[in-house]
């Protein structure tokens, strides 16, 4: 069981979680993630672990709301616990003084952005980090980033804040106003990773993309999370999470990923569902499944 | 080996009667009705049974069974207290040898070791040592009459990777001599491809609660949610939390997959990813659980290969509603590495050996989901370095088996995990850790490695076998500090 000393939502659905996790937060690096299974009967999910305070004995994750999983790991508050968290897993960013290096967060990407951002500019590079949302609230960890960057530029769907466009957009202009990059690194999602290794592969400059697949062990063992990198399978959990973005096959990647649709969405209702019904009684145990209850 | 049997025989029977007694059949659940359910196949002996069978023991002065047993297990001497009637008494002389009889007692393959060298094999039907061991081993639990052996504690640490069968004797065998023992797991559960690789119809998980908790009972720690190599190195479990010494039972590493176009479809899965999400995360059991898996329900699935992993991955298939399941294998029935009774049960259940046939492309649907295999026929060459004959393609044989899931079961490469963060650890070429095949030591002095991460893919008992020997030489280092 590991303990959550504090969770508090940053943004609408966006919640950060600091979790007991002496071992883990000894040995965390940039690019790591960890698995957590929520109760018994739960799904082990991977999530990019955004920093850690060895210290303390302490790891903090940010959570989007999505699936039943995460839905249900962000109705957790302070004190609650979480059954199984185990990492950190997969190779850490490889972190090198290289010059200029732009780090790009879409959504709650820019989490996980955020640990490779500090590492990269600890190294001695130049920062520039390009983060984005849909809109002004779902602009996570401006300040946390400025604190480790040369420079931050900041995006909006809507325009509700910073300029309205894309990412990818911004990267577009450094690149048309000649700043030289040695190596950008892009966290978000799949078709805002895909554009920027796009972007990036005519102009030449290499490229990182974090990718966040399906996984159940995060030690090789099932093979589920394999992507196709320059045509050949590789597993996200022990040769990523971090890739050569001009080598991932995107669309098989999307493929995989869409592999349980239709049962997350079964997940998913039946979750939404049940928790109505939760509402109208009263007397319900708020918090019946992290202390290991069932519905 | 020279038998230490000097008193009388228990045996009623004559050598020559003990012939004419015949097998006696394990009881098991009808074909068509376990095919359908997870409940286990065999239902064990009655003590009836178990005596009758046990009468069939010639007695051998040199008892070849032993002898062949990877962990040497006395089997003269455990029948002979089933002849005798004392089942528990059978039971704890197991016991000595071999801390997971239930499980041996199920899914070892005897066949290749010690009813393989039964005398009575070479006449009729060798004694079924299997299911004796099963048979005590049960009624051992069924009677809850553990023994918690009185050791003196030795104040040695040993940390174990990995509670898979060779960590679990290792760790079994270093309790009763006195030292401490903390097992690390990667996974949530315990017992590693016990639970996670073979199904319940094969062994009923509660088995490996009920070792585990005799193992908690004589004081062996463990700690899931480790991974070593990740969570804590090996160099910090000596140098920083004090372990005197350090197994290495990792066991299964990376799935192997084909290298033919399609097998990154939806639908295609490692036999690994497949078993582990029904055995370990109860993905049938969606959406009672969370983790969910293809659905199998009037849908036509096939395993690739022929080992006992691709046994169980097809007989499952079956039991999530299959409507067709078939075995692909490239080689020939007498090839096939799988254990002889769980080919048996398979074809029971009705699932569609395609011998001499492999694989050369998976199709899709155009959206990404699998839909056929492309397979061609084989014939058998000259042998190649396995000692089995070849297959050699048959021009022009290809055809289309339409199939909506497809499970790779042809062998695992080393997972490198501990051997990359574990400095002056030795590999071989393919990458699995160096050990010496009598001591089970590594290069690293005070570190130990034996089971699939050493050899490569094997069986339970190999795996515990060199548990065994490492649980025997672990205890000489810690009680001389001779390397």
């Amino acid at each position: 069981m590991f303990k959550i000393v504090h969770a508090e939502f940053i943004a609408p659905g966006i919640k950060r979680f600091i979790l007991e996790a002496p071992r883990i937060a000894r040995k965390q690096k940039a690019g790591q993630f960890v698995i957590l299974r929520i109760y018994e009967e739960g799904e082990r999910i991977p999530l990019t672990i955004e920093n850690s305070e060895p210290d303390k004995g302490t790891i903090s994750i940010v959570v989007q709301s999505a699936g039943k999983t995460t839905r249900l790991l962000n109705s957790l508050e302070t004190g609650d616990h979480i059954l199984d968290v185990v990492g950190p897993l997969g190779k850490p960013s490889e972190i090198e003084k290289l010059g200029t290096v732009v780090v790009i967060g879409g959504g709650v990407g820019t989490a996980m952005a955020y640990p490779s951002a500090a590492a990269f500019k600890r190294a001695g590079n130049r920062v520039i980090a390009i983060i984005g949302g849909r809109n002004k609230e779902l602009v996570i960890l401006e300040q946390e980033l400025r604190a480790v960057s040369d420079t931050v530029m900041i995006t909006t769907d809507d325009g509700s804040y910073a300029d309205k466009g894309f990412v990818t957009g911004k990267l577009r202009q450094l690149i048309e106003n000649g700043v030289r990059i040695d190596l950008v690194l892009a966290i978000g999602p799949i078709p805002m990773m895909r554009a920027v290794a796009e972007m990036t592969r005519k102009e030449n400059i290499r490229t990182v993309v974090s990718l966040n697949t399906i996984m159940i062990d995060g030690t090789g063992m099932c093979g589920g999370c394999r992507v196709l990198i320059d045509d050949k399978s590789e597993f996200a959990c022990v040769d990523g999470p971090e890739f050569d973005a001009h080598k991932v096959n995107f669309e098989v990647l999307v493929q995989r990923n869409g592999m349980y649709r239709d049962a997350e969405q079964r997940s998913l209702t039946d979750y939404e569902r049940s928790k109505t019904a939760r509402v109208t009684h009263e007397d319900a145990e708020p918090c019946a499944i992290a202390q290991g209850g069932k519905w | 080996m020279v038998s230490p049997v000097t008193k009388k025989s228990t045996n009623p029977l004559a050598l020559k009667e003990r012939i004419k007694v015949a097998r006696q059949l394990m009881p098991e659940q009808p074909a068509d009705e376990r095919n359908k359910n997870f409940t286990e196949v065999n239902l064990g002996y009655s003590p009836e049974l178990a005596r009758q069978e046990a009468l069939r023991c010639l007695e051998c002065a040199k008892p070849t069974c032993t002898d062949n047993c990877p962990v040497g297990v006395k089997v003269k001497e455990f029948v002979e207290l089933i002849v005798a009637g004392d089942f528990l008494g059978a039971a704890a002389k197991i016991r000595e040898d071999n801390v997971l009889p239930a499980v041996t007692g199920r899914v070892c393959p005897q066949e290749d070791h010690c009813e393989g060298k039964c005398l009575l094999s070479k006449k009729v039907k060798p004694l079924g040592i299997g299911y004796l061991e099963r048979f005590v081993a049960d009624y051992e639990q069924r009677m809850g009459t553990h023994v918690i052996p009185d050791v003196q504690p030795t104040g040695k640490k040993v940390a174990v990777v990995g509670s898979g069968p060779s960590g679990l004797t290792v760790a079994g065998d270093l309790i009763q001599k006195g030292h401490k023992v903390r097992v690390f797991e990667a996974l949530h559960e315990l017992g590693g491809v016990l639970v996670y690789g073979i199904p319940e119809f094969r062994l009923p998980k509660q088995i490996i609660r009920e070792q585990l908790d005799y193992m908690r009972e004589m004081g062996v720690e463990f700690e899931t949610d480790v991974v070593v190599g990740r969570t804590v190195t090996i160099d910090e479990l000596i140098h920083e939390e004090g372990y005197d010494a350090v197994y290495i039972g990792t066991g299964a590493g990376l799935p192997q997959f084909m290298g033919i176009p399609g097998e990154h479809l939806n639908g295609v899965y490692s036999a690994n990813e497949f078993l582990t999400r029904i055995n370990l995360m109860k993905a049938y059991k969606f959406p009672a659980y969370d983790e969910p898996m293809v659905d199998l329900h009037g849908k036509d699935v096939a395993v690739i290969g022929g080992g006992n992993t691709a046994l169980d991955a097809i007989r499952s298939a079956l039991r999530l509603g299959a409507r067709k399941a078939y075995v692909i294998y490239r080689r020939s029935d007498a090839e096939m590495p799988a254990r002889a009774e769980e080919v048996h049960h398979a074809r029971q259940e009705g699932i569609d050996f395609q011998m001499l046939t492999a694989p050369v492309e998976l199709l899709s649907d155009g959206k990404g989901w699998l839909t056929a295999a492309r397979c061609v026929l084989m014939e058998l060459g000259e042998p190649d370095a396995s000692g089995r004959r070849r297959p050699v393609p048959i021009k022009g044989s290809e055809f289309d088996l339409p199939l909506s899931a497809a499970v790779m079961a042809i062998g695992t490469t080393a997972n490198p995990i501990v051997q990359s963060t574990t400095p002056g650890l030795g590999t071989d070429k393919r990458g699995y850790i160096q050990a010496d095949p009598e001591t089970q030591r590594t290069t690293r002095p005070g570190v130990f490695a034996g089971g699939d991460i050493v050899t490569g893919a094997a069986t339970v008992i190999l795996a515990m076998g060199a548990g065994r020997r490492a649980a025997g030489s672990i205890h000489d280092y810690l009680t001389t500090g001779q390397w």
